[in-house]
This record gives structure tokens, sequence and C-alpha cells, in this order.
């Protein structure tokens, strides 16, 4: 009789499932996880050392670069830690945009999350529901700042520009029948704020589309129930927040609790599971989008009657227009300052966390007095929720580890930074 | 209009010195309160007693941090130095007003190098805390593990571990957790340079990957500078850290 002993698996880092590059080893009793061992950081960049050398406005870009599923809302945690140092209160209009780019961008993450999730487990269609109402949204990403993705739009003190009047359009081209450019372009016919408020009409049945494919479907609800299953206690003893706290029965959001921004001016409820399971995660997030889409509304709305400025005006720390430094001699030495040397922060510390859609991302900022951070430390959600794999795939099947994987909805930008 | 009413009923500095109470409560003479004009309230523990002082911020009636959202390390070695002589560089030009801030790094006082930040948060009661301690031993930084207060901090301070160097005793697995397999060194460090130290390229001689110097040499393009802005309280904002809080705690 041949002797019967675990053996040792290696998953990833080239793996479909392990979204992105996680390597897993994993020690199995024929098919059961006794456990899993990740090895992170191959995605490390040392985002943090970096931005300890650069002026403080030049590491924005590098937080769309953390977690890149949830661009905007990494830059409202970094840009929020400076402005309190700074001691800065943005305009209104300004954080009425924030508020509807992020929850622009918890749609993006959690359409991605969905997708990526639905077809680890085996579903396919929903990946690609998912990512038409992604490019509509990219599109926004990219009528307000030239990037579809990596945005680099927050600025401390508010935002970089405001919200074009006009939506870009398509170009008749060979590579489309003029009908369908004007089927692409009747929703892009008037400013960015007709295109959103379209689309927060449209979305709703979206999500009932996804719902219809998922939510009572057999194999799903087998492949997700009981699964990867946390208790309340524990989920509080091993850090977790967003989703996966709320998940587990804890009605816990960063935006309701310790609001930041215009989050308390506006109407939204929270979503709260009760198993803990990764099924009730699923319906946490599903809700989640709904929710978010009343807050574009609302925000879409204000933002329509409230024209405003949207940076502040204080010259130490946002350059000047063009225009004035043509004639205006003050301007120019401003603007050379702080294009050579950016703005010195107040030497002390601060923690700004947002409630990013993955959970509390905490960005916490040490100033000596600088041009540059002395110490930045960024606190991802995932890097919590991926320390917890171990105990949450303990006993359960090979298979079952992807679905864990997906439900705890990882990003290896923000995980290694 | 929809925030939570426990919010809006009382002003966040009340809250902030209800805890403040609390916290002098619990633990008499154990935390020194550090300035701070963020409105955060931050103690420094002497390492000794880290443990204790962590038990009771997770166990107290009135403090009930049920959880440790981050730990960090902080290498506190070129803080409030500056790599730019604002007054003299002008004639001597850029390249040779510029020192890198290892070269400019002076004394630290002994053991106030290392340090390790929590960031607390109590879901019950709705509070943050942030309680800062120092690594007595600057050549072989160590402080107690809270994995066993807090699992979660397990990660982070494998991290802490892997880019400081800071040991924590009492850790399940302390091994590096970022890096690279075989890594020499903590990158984040004060003293190790951006560009690191190594590099890594294909040899078709050896037929494979070889280890070597760094050919990069390591330059500035920005030079940190500090300027006292009097628009900010001096009291508060130009207190470096490791200097200022060198008091003892009011035992």
């Amino acid at each position: 009789m041949p002797e019967i002993r675990n053996y040792t698996m290696n998953f990833g880092p080239q793996h479909p499932a392990a979204h992105g590059v996680l390597r897993l080893v994993l020690e199995m009793d024929g098919e059961v996880i006794q456990k899993a061992d990740p090895h992170v950081g191959l995605l490390h960049r040392a985002t943090e050392k970096l931005a300890e050398s650069k002026p403080f406005n030049q590491s924005i870009g590098y937080m769309d670069r953390l977690d890149y599923v949830s661009m905007m809302c990494n830059e409202h945690a970094y840009v929020m830690a400076i402005e309190k140092l700074l001691g800065l209160e943005p305009p209104l209009r300004a954080q009425y945009i924030r508020v509807m780019f992020d929850e622009i961008t918890r749609i993006l993450n959690h359409l991605m999350w969905l997708g990526a999730h639905a077809i680890d487990i085996g579903a396919m269609t929903v990946f690609l529901y998912c990512f038409r109402e992604r490019e509509d949204l990219m599109d926004c990403y990219e009528a307000v700042s030239g990037t579809r993705m990596h945005a680099t739009y927050y600025r401390p003190g508010g935002v970089y520009r405001d919200l074009p009047e006009l939506m870009p359009q398509y170009p008749y081209s060979q590579w489309r029948s003029n009908k369908e450019v004007d089927r692409l372009n009747a929703r892009r016919s008037g400013g960015l704020l007709d295109f959103i408020a379209d689309f927060t009409r449209r979305f709703p049945a979206n999500v009932d589309q996804y719902e219809t494919l998922l939510t009572d479907n057999r194999i799903w609800k087998q492949r997700t129930v009981n699964i990867g299953v946390v208790s309340p206690e524990r989920a509080m003893q091993l850090g977790f927040s967003g989703p996966m706290l709320r998940g587990s029965g804890i009605e816990w959001d960063l935006r309701r609790k310790q609001p930041y921004d215009v989050y308390d001016q506006l109407d939204f409820d929270i979503p709260v599971g009760r198993n803990g399971d990764c099924y009730d995660r699923y319906l946490v997030r599903v809700e989640e989008l709904r929710q978010s889409n009343r807050i574009v509304e609302q925000c879409v709305a204000w933002l329509k009657a409230n024209p405003g400025p949207v940076m502040i005006d204080d010259r130490k720390v946002r350059p000047p227009r063009r225009e004035e430094m043509k004639g205006d001699m003050e301007s120019l030495i401003h603007h050379f300052k702080l294009m050579t040397e950016g703005y010195c922060v107040p030497a002390g510390e601060v923690y700004a966390a947002v409630e990013a859609p993955k959970g509390e991302l905490g960005v916490y900022l040490v100033s000596d007095g600088a041009n540059k951070p002395y110490r930045l430390k960024v606190r991802p959600p995932g890097f919590a929720h991926l320390a917890s794999l171990d105990e949450m795939v303990r006993g359960h099947m090979l298979a079952d580890v992807v679905a864990v994987i997906g439900t705890q909805d990882i990003v290896f930008g923000e995980i290694d930074r | 209009m929809s925030a939570d009413p426990g919010i809006t009923a009382v002003a966040t500095s009340t809250r902030l010195e209800i805890l403040a109470q609390a916290v002098t409560a619990a633990l008499p003479g154990r935390l020194t309160p550090v300035a701070n004009h963020t409105g955060e309230l931050t103690y420094e523990v002497p390492d000794t007693e880290l443990k204790a002082v962590a038990q009771v911020l997770r166990e107290g009636p009135q403090l009930k941090f049920e959880m440790c959202m981050d730990v960090c390390g902080v290498d506190y070695l070129s803080h409030g130095r500056d790599e730019w002589t604002t007054e003299s560089a002008s004639s001597s030009g850029f390249s040779r007003g510029v020192a890198r801030g290892a070269q400019r790094a002076g004394e630290v006082p002994p053991g106030r190098r290392f340090a390790v930040v929590y960031h607390l948060l109590s879901l019950s009661l709705n509070q943050r805390l942030r309680l800062r301690v120092f690594c007595p031993d600057d050549a072989a930084p160590m402080v107690d593990s809270v994995t066993d207060i807090w699992a979660g901090a397990n990660w982070f301070e494998r991290e802490a571990f892997d880019l400081f160097g800071i040991l924590f005793k009492g850790h399940p697995d302390l091994r590096r957790l970022l890096t690279d397999y075989g890594f020499i060194g903590h990158p984040f460090r004060k003293d190790f340079p951006l560009s690191g130290n190594v590099e890594v390229r294909y040899d078709p001689e050896k037929g494979r990957v070889v280890y070597e110097p760094v050919t990069i040499e390591p330059r500035v393009l920005v030079p940190k500078v500090i300027r006292h802005d009097n628009r900010y309280d001096p009291a508060l904002t130009n207190a470096p850290v490791h200097t200022a809080s060198l008091a003892k705690p009011d035992a």
C-alpha cells in the first residue's frame, strides 16, 4: 500500500484566477487545503519610498497605480492627508466632484470584481456585460482627466479642472459604420454631467441583468454559499474593512461613520450581510452598486445647479493660470517655485482614511516641514484581507480557494505597493 | 441629512477630549501625549509597556479599540534635515548645493531612530488613536509583537520587519514579505539608497540571472527644502519628533 501523505502545491503567480501576481503555496490533503501561504511582493515598486524623494504633488499619479481598479479613491486619501496637514478646505463644488468620482470609481471597481469573480467561478457572460458598463465610466474618466484609468485628477485643495461642458464624440471613420457612430454619439451630445445622468438612468436595469444571471443561479449559490465564512468577531480581529466587514454583519462604513467631503449631505443606505460567506459579500457589493448609483445621481443634480470654483484660491499651493503669468510678476514667481520646488507642508503627522471600494484605504503621512513627505504609509484594505486567506480557506477544497480569492477582491497594486 | 447621529450630536473636538480623558484615566502616567495640529490623538509608549498598554486599549470600557488598522515602521534618521542650503547654495550651483539625506544625516539621540506606529480603531465607539513606540536599540531594533492582541497585525509587522529590519518579539512567523527571495538589506531605511544596491540581468555566457552592483548613480531632481512658514503655529508644527518628545512620561 502506498504511503499517504500531504503534498504541497504551487498556485500562481501566472494563474488566471490569481488576480495578478499572487503566488500561493498550498499544503493539501487530497483535495482539502491544510495550509495556504501567500507569497506576495511580486509587484512591489516601493511607492512609499519613491514618494519620499518627490514633492507632494508629484506622487498623486503613483496613487492611481496602487489599487489600479479604484484609482481616484486612492488619490482621494492622499490629497486628504495633505489637506489635513495644510489645513485646507476645498470648495464645495470640488467636494461634490470628488464624491461623484469616488462613487463612479466604486461602480468601476465592483463591476471589475463582479466580472472577474464570476468568470473565476465559471460564469462567462457576466464578465462581458460588466465590461460594457465599465467602458462608459472609463469615458467619464477620460473626459475629465484625459486618461481612461490613471487620472491624476484630484489635487490638494480641489480637483485639477472643472467638468467639461462637452462630452467628446466619436468621429466618423472606416472602423465603424456611420450608423453605429451616430448611436454612440447620441448619448454624448451634451456635457459630461448629461452623459453621467444618462448612465445613472440606465444602470439599475443593468444591475438587474447581472442579478438575473447570478443571484438565484443554482451553480453560483453552490459555489459561494457557506464558503469562506468569517464571524464578526474574527473579522474585527483580522482588521477587515469594507464589504468584507459588512458581509459579516457589522454595519461600518466610513462614508457614514466618519464622513469626509460631502458624504454627510447625501442620502444612501449601507447594505449589511448576515452569514459572512462569499454569497453575502456578493449581495453586499451588488447592493453597493445600486447605492453608489444613487449617490452619483444626487451629485449630478447638485453639480448641475451649483457652478463655482473647483480649486482653492491659495497661491502657495495652487499654481496660477497661464494667462496671469504672462503679465504678473508674482504669478510667474509662484509658478516657478511651485513647479521646481513644490510647497512645504508643516511638520506633523496625519492619518486620512477613505472608504475605498475594497475597504478602508488609509494614508499615514509624516511631514518634517519639507516639500516632500518624510514618510508615507499606505494602509491597503486588501493587505489585511489577503493576510487572512490562510484562515479562510483552511478545510475548503482547492476550487474554493478561487472563490475566496475572488470574494476578497484582491488587487496586487495596493497589496504590494 | 443621513449622517450618523453620534457624529453630529457631539463635536469632534469634544469627542477627542473625552477619549483623551478616558485614556489618561485607564493608563495614568504610562503614555506620553504628542502635540499635533491635525486633530488626532497620538501617544508615545515605552517599549516595555507596549503589550500591557495595548491590552488595556483593547479591553477598556471607554476605549474598546477592537481593531488595529495599521502597523508601520518609521526611520527618523534624517527627520528635519534638508538637502539644500538655501542661503549659500545659489552661488555654488545646483549639484554642489544638494546633499543626499544620508550624507547630511547627523546625530539621532540613541533609541530615537526606529519607531513603530500603530493606528487603532474602535468600531463600537467610533474613535481612532495612534500609538508610537521607539525601539531602544538602533543596531537591532526590537519591540514586542501585538499579534496575540490583534491578529490583523501579523502581516503589517512582517512588512515592518522586511522594510525596516525591526524585529517583533513573539511574532509567530517573522519572514520577509514584500522583497525578493534572498534580498539583502532593509530598503525603507533612510540610509538605503533609492536606486538600491544590486541590479539583475540575464548573463548569456553563464546561462543564468546574475546580480551586480548598480551602475546608475543616485541623483536628486528636486532637493528637499524646509521652509518655515509663518502662517502655521511654530510651537505645534516645527518640532522634530525625535527631539521634542524626549521628555519622560509623567510617572
